[in-house]
């Protein structure tokens, strides 16, 4: 039973050229042009997936990008594509695809006994079930619920496709090929405009291969075709296949997909799979056509029921009879055009159901001379079947009272052609426009105001005739070519013969009352919402659109509703007794379409998701061996391992190394601000909390940043270089945030101030070199320079050279020994750094990395980046000295707010482990000597390590009361990995307490 | 979106970065009342409709903007101008814009919220 290919007809597929796919591992057969859908059908096969939470089974519902229900998983292995509409896949030879939702098999699935229990399942049945006292069984049943609610499973694997991201500009965007969209494009394109015009499918022409007219005495299809090969012959028009425009955006930039090589196993080499576009239209023609509706009845849901225009698609232009026996059912003519030319083709109709009473005296005897039953009057009230529809049960029907009123019959067919009438496809206008009117004589939403540069034209402007929709193209798409700058008129339109007429007026059905009982009436197929699920959610308080819509999550699935929404909101309206317009609609959103998470990546995927920054030094790094980290965007060495060496080896060593004699740090990652200008030491001054008004010419100072609200934002060491230019340092991580902060100040705040600011990170390299021996190493490496304890003091700045090499040194240290700072112009980066090392070899010079620099922080008490973390004061951090009370500088004023003087606040403290075990970095510090009794929080740890001078595990820590609690037991602990470890709170300075070893 | 350039012509609003309500004035330095800071640090006004608001220009010039957007809409309603002290230097080549009348081009006066 169910569908089976025509021994003729179909003008999109070619019947020379056969295809081989599977579908669930069956080796099915079709031809070139085929769908998979059409495919599919061709060869019986109706059940094509089960549905989202009941495990209905489902099948083909339309023939586009409307379609709810049959969705497939395409291809496998990296390449695996879920919820794909099979209506929207193109035939090509090897395509393999599956159904969803199903198991252990599609024919027999378990999980349809969720359909017993439907009245569970209902409307708010989360809220309802797992919310309150009852929240725990969620716990139990989350699993059983993950696996039973769904629709396909994405991949594990990596997608081994290119996908690209393209721009694109033109004059006019035709959005839709259908009659409008050609006549549109072809307006706008006479004037000269540069003209796009996007199609969703691979063939253009939309619906025209459906029509019976005759376009200039041809058929509309092959007048479609005709357009299209003249305007492709034109420079100024390009043509977009394959193409769904998904989204309108502001400033008239819409966004694409063009689904280049979907339509093969493989893409071709150096092809992409998919694009995507971003289109900047100056003016944007939007026929994006029509949507037909189901009527929701007993049982719609059932493979076999279609919509009409479906089944006039499939044998027209796939020569695929949607089943062997086929009733229509319908409130509108167009049904009967499409039963009366199938049958023509040879297509087997039994009837023609249509709710309506009056009717056109011409199809009632076309109909009888057919042998075709005709019940006016008449409404499908159940369909029936399961997994392929058998027959359905019609009853008489009054559309005063919407009641049946009489005894219902059988008819037996294994389709059912259903047509409730037509909504224009609004979506991609309602991106961009007011509300959506209701039109009655339609009884649908046209599109609202529009609030950018777009004008709609044909079915989804309401134009239903082909005539009426070849004239508003071709007025659209002059005006908009007019507002785009070029002189154009309206061509002249061809002449339209024939053809099924004008349609009288539609018959409002929405919903088709059950035989017996409430019946399982379907309204949004993609996301199981029934009927009685809107019914439940207006008894139930959610009336208004907006509520009903998250209430039942109608419309809500991935076809955003397509066939759902204004048979919901109909059904609301009748439940509550007020009008659609009443009602009101939701807003459609971007996009129209699922777009695949590959095509919004691009190219910026792996490598390419942000630029990798390297330092000078960093292949000397790398040859060395050392494990590069990322931090930010940089990549730093972690440690230099030697072989054997774990992390915590290396940089135990390298820490020991630079205490016992001296070692080298690549620091060129540290943000470097150049400030110059008359006013540079007045701003400096206002920026920091410490003074910088009086620092010296060939000094440095370190330098604390606060925030507006007076909490630390960065520090570093700023170097006056001379009377108006000084060379600031950040951290690495705020480099680019403190350079926006000086501009908005220079810029905004005091633009009296004359200084300039610019970021110079890039323009130097910059090492530290650090130890005991640091001196003796520099001098080595040095030209000309003295670098005794009288002529570079600590803190001081002096320029110099190293083999010829202009370098700036600086007396700094983060690590508390004797150490310098050594920067170059970036490109000398790597000798100078090289000169260095030679120099230091007597001395047993290593390089060492994050880890070690950490360490020699922490055993120093410095804070970084784990203790500035925007909640810190410069108190907290007993830095409370650097907040001047002299002056006044950014965040002064917030300062002394109760908030930030309690005496509660968390305080920098030192940790030290007293069971010798590590301390975690994010532990909570407790008073319970139990994980069980820990009590509540009173800090946390911000930085750990091993201290190689201490021989001991410690940390940093911020706790209530700080350094009050010296001397105190407290545990950190990390209950997620099981940690409970006792840490005595000392003084931050592990080492060294009176910073002698950096001074000599 | 895409947002005019008095430096670089009209580029895509990706090249910016939101930098707030452009009404909003920084006391002056030596300003003591604490409520003044905190008005001028926490309270923002969120207008529904027209609204003056800074941009940077992060990927281009990076220098300061002030214009007039419909927070609905997100229509710039106003000519973008330039902050700061190089507000009113004379502008080199602006041929980056598309098409616009070159008087119009002209920038005028310091915007609102600059002292």
């Amino acid at each position: 039973m169910g569908g089976y290919r025509l021994s003729s007809g179909g003008s999109q597929i070619d019947r020379s050229r056969r295809i081989r796919f599977s579908f669930d591992g069956r080796d099915l057969g079709g031809f070139a042009g085929d769908t998979l859908a059409s495919a599919l059908l061709a060869n019986g096969q109706t059940l094509l997936g089960r549905s989202f939470k009941y495990h209905r089974p489902r099948g083909v519902l339309s023939a586009g990008a409307e379609e709810p229900s049959a969705l497939v998983t395409m291809r496998s292995g990296g390449r695996v594509e879920p919820n794909t509409k099979a209506t929207m896949v193109e035939l090509y030879d090897g395509l393999e695809s599956s159904s969803q939702n199903r198991w252990p098999s599609l024919r027999f699935d378990l999980l349809s006994v969720n359909g017993l229990f439907s009245n569970f399942l209902s409307a708010g049945f989360y809220y309802k079930t797992f919310m309150g006292p009852t929240r725990k069984a969620w716990m139990v049943y989350e699993h059983f619920i993950r696996r039973a609610a769904g629709l396909g499973a994405g991949g594990l694997e990596a997608d081994p496709d290119r996908y690209e991201g393209l721009h694109a500009h033109c004059d006019v965007l035709v959005v839709g090929s259908g009659p409008a969209g050609l006549m549109a494009a072809r307006a706008a394109a006479v004037s000269g405009a540069r003209v796009i015009l996007a199609e969703e499918m691979a063939q253009f022409g939309g619906m025209m291969p459906n029509e019976s007219e005759a376009l200039d005495g041809a058929s509309a299809g092959d007048w479609a075709k005709a357009t299209i090969a003249e305007l492709s012959a034109l420079d100024n028009v390009t043509l977009m296949p394959r193409t769904s425009v998904y989204g309108y955006f502001d400033d008239n930039v819409l966004a694409a997909v063009e689904r280049v090589a979907d339509h093969m196993p493989v893409p071709p080499e150096n092809t992409p799979r998919q694009r995507h576009w971003t289109i900047r239209a100056k003016q944007v023609v939007i026929a994006s056509g029509a949507i037909e509706r189901p009527i929701v009845f007993d049982g719609n849901d059932t493979p076999g029921v279609m919509l009409s225009d479906a089944v006039r698609s499939y044998a027209l232009r796939f020569g695929v009879a949607a089943g062997h026996k086929v009733v229509f059912f319908t409130n509108n003519d167009r049904a009967y055009h499409t039963a009366l030319r199938l049958a023509d083709q040879g297509m087997t109709i039994r009837a023609v159901v249509d709710a309506r009473s009056a009717l056109s005296q011409d199809l009632v005897e076309a109909l009888a001379a057919r042998g075709i039953e005709h019940f006016p009057g008449h409404v499908v009230a159940k369909a029936e079947g399961g997994k392929a529809l058998e027959g359905v049960h019609i009853a008489p029907y009054d559309p005063h009272t919407k009641r049946l009123k009489g005894a219902s019959r059988w008819i037996t067919a294994d389709a059912l052609a259903v047509s409730g009438g037509w909504s224009p496809a609004i979506h991609l206008a309602s991106h961009a426009s007011g509300r959506p009117e209701f039109r009655d004589d339609i009884q649908a939403f046209v599109p609202g105001e529009p609030e950018q540069a777009w004008r709609a034209a044909g079915a989804c402007n309401g134009d239903f005739g082909l005539a009426a929709c070849l004239a508003a193209g071709s007025e659209a798409g002059a005006a908009a070519a007019g507002e785009a700058g070029f002189g154009a008129t309206a061509l002249p339109l061809p002449s339209v013969e024939g053809g099924e007429g004008e349609d009288s007026t539609v018959l409002p059905l929405w919903e088709v009352p059950a035989i017996k009982g409430r019946g399982k009436k379907f309204v949004d197929l993609q996301h199981d919402v029934t009927a009685e699920d809107v019914r439940l959610a207006q008894r139930e308080g959610f009336q208004s659109v907006e509520h009903l819509k998250r209430y039942t999550t109608l419309g809500m699935a991935a076809d955003q509703g397509k066939t759902s929404n204004i048979n919901g909101l109909a059904i609301m309206a009748e439940t509550r007794g007020a009008t659609i317009p009443e009602v009101g609609t939701t807003r459609f959103r971007p996009p129209y379409n699922p777009v695949s998470l590959g095509a919004i990546a691009g190219r910026e995927i792996g490598a390419h998701f942000r630029p990798v920054r390297l330092t000078p030094m960093h292949d000397w790094h790398v040859a060395q061996g050392a494990d590069m980290l990322a931090a930010g965007a940089w990549l730093r060495p972690r440690v230099y391992r030697q072989p054997g060496e774990s992390v915590t080896d290396a940089y135990i060593r390298e820490t020991r190394a630079v205490r016992e004699s001296v070692g080298i740090v690549d620091v060129s990652t540290l943000g470097k601000i150049d400030v110059q200008g008359p006013d540079a030491a007045e701003f400096l001054n206002r920026v920091y909390s410490n003074g910088f008004a009086k620092l010296p010419v060939g000094k440095a100072r370190y330098g604390l940043m606060l925030r507006e609200d007076g909490i630390v934002y960065d520090d570093g060491t700023t170097w006056r270089l001379s009377e108006t230019q000084y060379l600031m340092t950040t951290t690495t991580a705020n480099a680019a945030g403190v350079l926006t902060h000086l501009e908005h100040l220079l810029s905004i705040v005091w633009p009296e101030l004359r200084v300039q600011v610019s970021s110079v990170t890039e323009q130097w390299a910059g090492m530290a070199v650090s130890g005991p021996n640091a001196r003796r190493t520099l001098e080595a490496a040095v030209d000309d320079m003295d670098l005794s304890n009288e002529a570079l003091p600590f803190m001081g700045v002096r320029p110099g050279h190293m083999g010829g090499i202009p370098v700036l040194i600086a007396r700094l240290s983060f690590s508390g020994e004797l150490a310098y700072e050594v920067y170059s112009e970036a490109n000398y980066g790597l000798p100078v750094w090289e000169k260095v090392i030679e120099a230091g070899k007597p001395f047993g010079i290593i390089a060492y990395g994050t880890e070690a620099l950490g360490a020699l922080r922490i055993e120093k008490g410095h804070v970084a980046g784990p203790e500035l973390d925007g909640r810190t004061t410069a108190a907290d951090l007993g830095l409370g000295g650097m907040a001047s009370r002299k002056k006044h500088y950014i965040g002064s004023m917030m300062l002394d707010r109760e908030g930030l003087t309690d005496p509660s606040r968390l305080k920098l403290v030192g940790l030290v482990s007293l069971s010798g075990e590590s301390i975690r970095p994010g532990s909570q510090l407790v008073e319970g000597a139990t994980m069980a009794t820990s009590g509540p929080s009173l800090g946390h740890v911000s930085s750990t390590t091993y201290s190689p001078a201490l021989e001991k595990q410690v940390a940093l820590g911020l706790v209530e009361g700080g350094l009050e609690r010296s001397g105190h037991r407290l545990y950190a602990t990390y209950p997620l990995k099981g940690h409970h470890v006792p840490v005595e709170i000392v003084e931050p300075v592990f080492f060294d307490k009176d910073g002698s070893r950096m001074h000599v | 979106m895409r947002i005019y350039c008095p430096i670089c012509g009209e580029r895509d609003s990706s090249e910016f970065t939101y930098g707030g309500d452009a009404t909003v004035q920084r006391p002056a330095m030596d300003e003591t009342d604490v409520e003044v800071w905190c008005q001028y640090v926490y309270n923002r006004k969120n207008p529904r409709g027209p609204m003056l608001e800074y941009w940077h220009h992060t990927q281009g010039c990076r220098g300061w903007l002030v214009l007039e957007r419909d927070t609905v809409t997100h229509k710039i309603l106003s000519r973008p101008q330039l902050v700061g002290p190089w507000a009113d230097q004379p502008k080199g080549d602006t041929t980056a814009d598309s098409g616009t009348d070159a008087k119009e081009r002209e920038l005028v006066g310091e915007p609102a919220g600059a002292e």
